[in-house]
């Protein structure tokens, strides 16, 4: 409807009482850049702290966090689907080889349909970027991180966070995100969960019902 | 253009529709119960956020610096989600959206959808218009499925369904879900809801939604949601259809750094929800192949133009106004006869309707300040109130209205001090015959909507004013003596 489209505008223009204006565009502009953020930005905490923080959070949660170094992490990630009995694993398409154990067959996922994610035990993937003060871990949905139905319809998401990928802040993560702003971008924090029911939190509605974290030191 | 928000211009006056719902014990408990949890853990994680008033500032700066250039914003959104794949249409109201997303669903061959909860869809009666077109509607929010199976109307814009206890939830799932068997712990209930709903997020082609934020920069859409019906409901199907008012619009992409900080811990009391979605227009190989946004206006711009109500289109939804309101905890949102309750609902509702109907709305409140000092993006909810309440007088009631005819002479006795003390004199001798032990029980005529639900002192034998002058004199004498 374009009438309907020029309609709202002008209205809009009226009620801001600013005529058509070939300059809007450069206010603006000039306008918000002199808006003033004075909330923190930057955090205070050292790696160790932040690190703390971060997994502390993800217990809020009810997330499983397991820490582990570089050169244990495939052996780590063997014994976390050993731990929960995970047999049909999905791993996420691009997902660096020398990460997964070797002695474990893995999915792939541009090989797996609707059906598999349905059924599978659970899926691996790797993440853009993780938030301590909030506990959030974010795809991107690059490489390794899988389509955004990977890590939806499975019941278990095991995600690999390495050190370097945590930031302390929510303005912190978003400096990183910046050139990733136009990919599909999922913020995880905790397995799904409702409260609709009488406020008691109920882990698992829709989304993964676990969510396993492998911190990499 | 015809503004309708749900169904509000039928709706009984708050002061009448609350009065059932006051005598409905089962649901004040539940309306308490949930409201209480919310304020605790929301007052919880911001007393740890140690820039939440700095946080507060930026957002409602950011907010009305977007509405000042709102046009400009929304052309910039456009351009940038359709060079991304999207579509974007405009919607001058209600019906005009419902018809719109009836028209894509048909175009896309589709008979049912999924949807997102959104209430800018229950403000636009979406689920209404879509069956009248013989298209189903399957509301996916745990909530929204409770409020659709049982027939209910939305209490409360975060968690519409909280006036409903796990036994009444129950018996609704028992009869619509033929599970007679069916336990009553939330568990079971919920579990019954995800077998229920999943086989339609992998079935169902068309998905609704509304929007948190539009991004302007990127032209990207983002979704804030727990349960991942919100996910399922954005990725599966292959075309996706975004319903959302005009004010939804934020600059930048940096800007969610501010308000994914505020807006969690605000509706849920959490640091973080469990999911946050954010998409640009259509991606290759993950999500849905055919993307549309449709931009609502519906009585929104004639909110901007009221310079001094303006700052109501800040709103994100958070519902926490409404978890602090000391009238939305006694009546539930049942009241409020709109999609929008509370504090929020008393000033957005009038407005949107031009001040036409919902005039009941801004003196469903006592003031207090409770919104206003929790509202994440600082609206001042009763400075608007008391401005909306103004227009209603200014704008609604003749001169002949037997209220407006006593604020006039009321004004005429306060001008002079001569006139108001002789008031007071009169007053004096004429209140003798309804006076109780220095209190007014029932005043007669407009006056008894005073005192029928509280009491009122009755005047002094004598003023300060009397008092002051018989001092001087009594000094005076003793003075003398």
């Amino acid at each position: 409807m374009p009438d309907a489209r020029d309609a709202i505008l002008e209205r809009i223009c009226s009620a801001t009482r600013r005529g058509a204006d070939e300059n809007a565009p450069a206010r603006a502009a000039e306008e918000f850049a002199a808006i003033a953020r004075p909330y923190l930005r930057a955090g205070r905490l050292d790696a160790e702290a932040r690190l703390h923080l971060f997994i502390d959070r993800l217990h809020d949660y009810d997330a499983h966090v397991v820490e582990t170094s570089a050169d244990s992490l495939p052996r780590t990630i063997a014994n976390v689907l050993q731990q929960h009995g995970q047999r049909k694993v999905i791993a996420a398409d691009g997902l660096p080889h020398e990460m997964l154990p070797r002695d474990f067959e893995f999915l792939a996922e541009r090989e797996a349909g609707i059906e598999d994610l349905n059924e599978c035990d659970g899926i691996v993937t790797v993440c853009t970027v993780a938030i301590a003060s909030t506990g959030t871990i974010v795809l991107a949905h690059g490489p390794g991180e899988g389509a955004r139905r990977l890590s939806l319809i499975p019941d278990r998401h095991l995600c690999v966070v390495r050190a370097h990928q945590v930031v302390e802040t929510v303005p912190e993560a978003f400096d990183r995100l910046a050139p990733s702003a136009t990919h599909p971008l999922t913020f995880i924090s905790g397995p799904s969960a409702t409260a609709d029911i009488e406020m008691t939190r109920i882990r698992g509605v829709h989304g993964p019902r676990f969510l396993d974290v492998v911190v990499v030191r | 253009m015809t503004i309708r928000v749900a169904e509000s211009a039928q709706a009984p006056s708050f002061q009448k529709a609350a009065l059932p719902l006051l005598e409905d014990a089962q649901l004040r408990r539940n309306v308490r119960h949930a409201t209480d949890v919310i304020q605790l853990k929301r007052a919880q994680v911001v007393a740890e956020t140690v820039d939440w008033q700095e946080l507060r500032t930026t957002a409602s700066d950011t907010k009305a610096h977007t509405l000042r250039y709102l046009d400009h914003y929304l052309l910039q959104f456009e351009k940038a989600c359709t060079a991304a794949g999207g579509q974007v249409h405009w919607a001058a109201d209600a019906d005009d959206a419902n018809r719109i997303v009836a028209d894509l669903v048909r175009g896309y061959g589709g008979n049912e959808v999924i949807k997102i909860k959104t209430m800018t869809s229950d403000e636009t009666g979406l689920n209404e218009a879509l069956e009248h077109e013989g298209i189903r509607a399957h509301e996916t929010d745990l909530a929204e499925l409770i409020i659709q199976l049982g027939r209910d109307r939305p209490s409360h814009i975060v968690a519409p369904a909280l006036h409903k206890n796990r036994s009444q939830v129950r018996e609704i799932f028992r009869e619509t879900m033929h599970l007679p068997d069916l336990g009553d712990r939330p568990e079971d209930l919920t579990a019954a809801a995800r077998r229920y709903l999943r086989e339609k997020f992998l079935r169902v082609k068309v998905g609704i939604c509304g929007a948190n934020f539009l991004v302007a920069e990127t032209g990207s859409v983002c979704i804030v949601e727990s349960e991942g019906n919100g996910r399922m409901c954005l990725t599966m199907p292959e075309v996706l259809i975004s319903l959302a008012g005009i004010e939804k619009v934020i600059p930048s992409f940096q800007d969610l750094e501010v308000f994914l900080q505020l807006l969690p811990r605000s509706a849920t009391g959490e640091r973080m929800n469990p999911y946050n979605s954010l998409w640009t227009g259509v991606h290759a190989n993950d999500g849905p192949k055919h993307f549309h946004v449709v931009l609502l206006d519906n009585g929104r711009t004639s909110v901007l133009a009221d310079a001094e109500a303006r700052q109501t289109l800040h709103c994100i939804r958070c519902a926490a106004c409404l978890n602090a309101c000391p009238v939305y905890r006694q009546t539930s949102g049942l009241a409020y006869g709109s999609s929008y309750s509370g504090p929020i609902g008393a000033i957005v509702t009038p407005q949107l309707l031009n001040m036409e109907h919902g005039q009941s709305l801004p003196y469903a409140s006592s003031l207090c300040g409770a919104c206003y000092e929790v509202c994440p993006v600082k609206i001042d909810i009763p400075e608007v109130l008391i401005h909306l309440r103004g227009r209603v007088v200014r704008e609604q009631k003749s001169a002949l209205d037997a209220e407006a005819l006593a604020m006039k002479m009321a004004a005429a006795i306060f001008a002079s001090r001569r006139r108001f003390e002789a008031a007071q004199r009169l007053g004096r001798l004429a209140q003798g015959p309804l006076v109780r032990k220095g209190w007014f029980g029932n005043l007669p005529g407009l006056l008894g909507n005073w005192t029928r639900v509280r009491d009122l002192r009755a005047l002094p034998p004598q003023t300060f004013r009397e008092w002051w002058k018989q001092r001087a004199k009594n000094a005076e004498r003793s003075g003398h003596a």
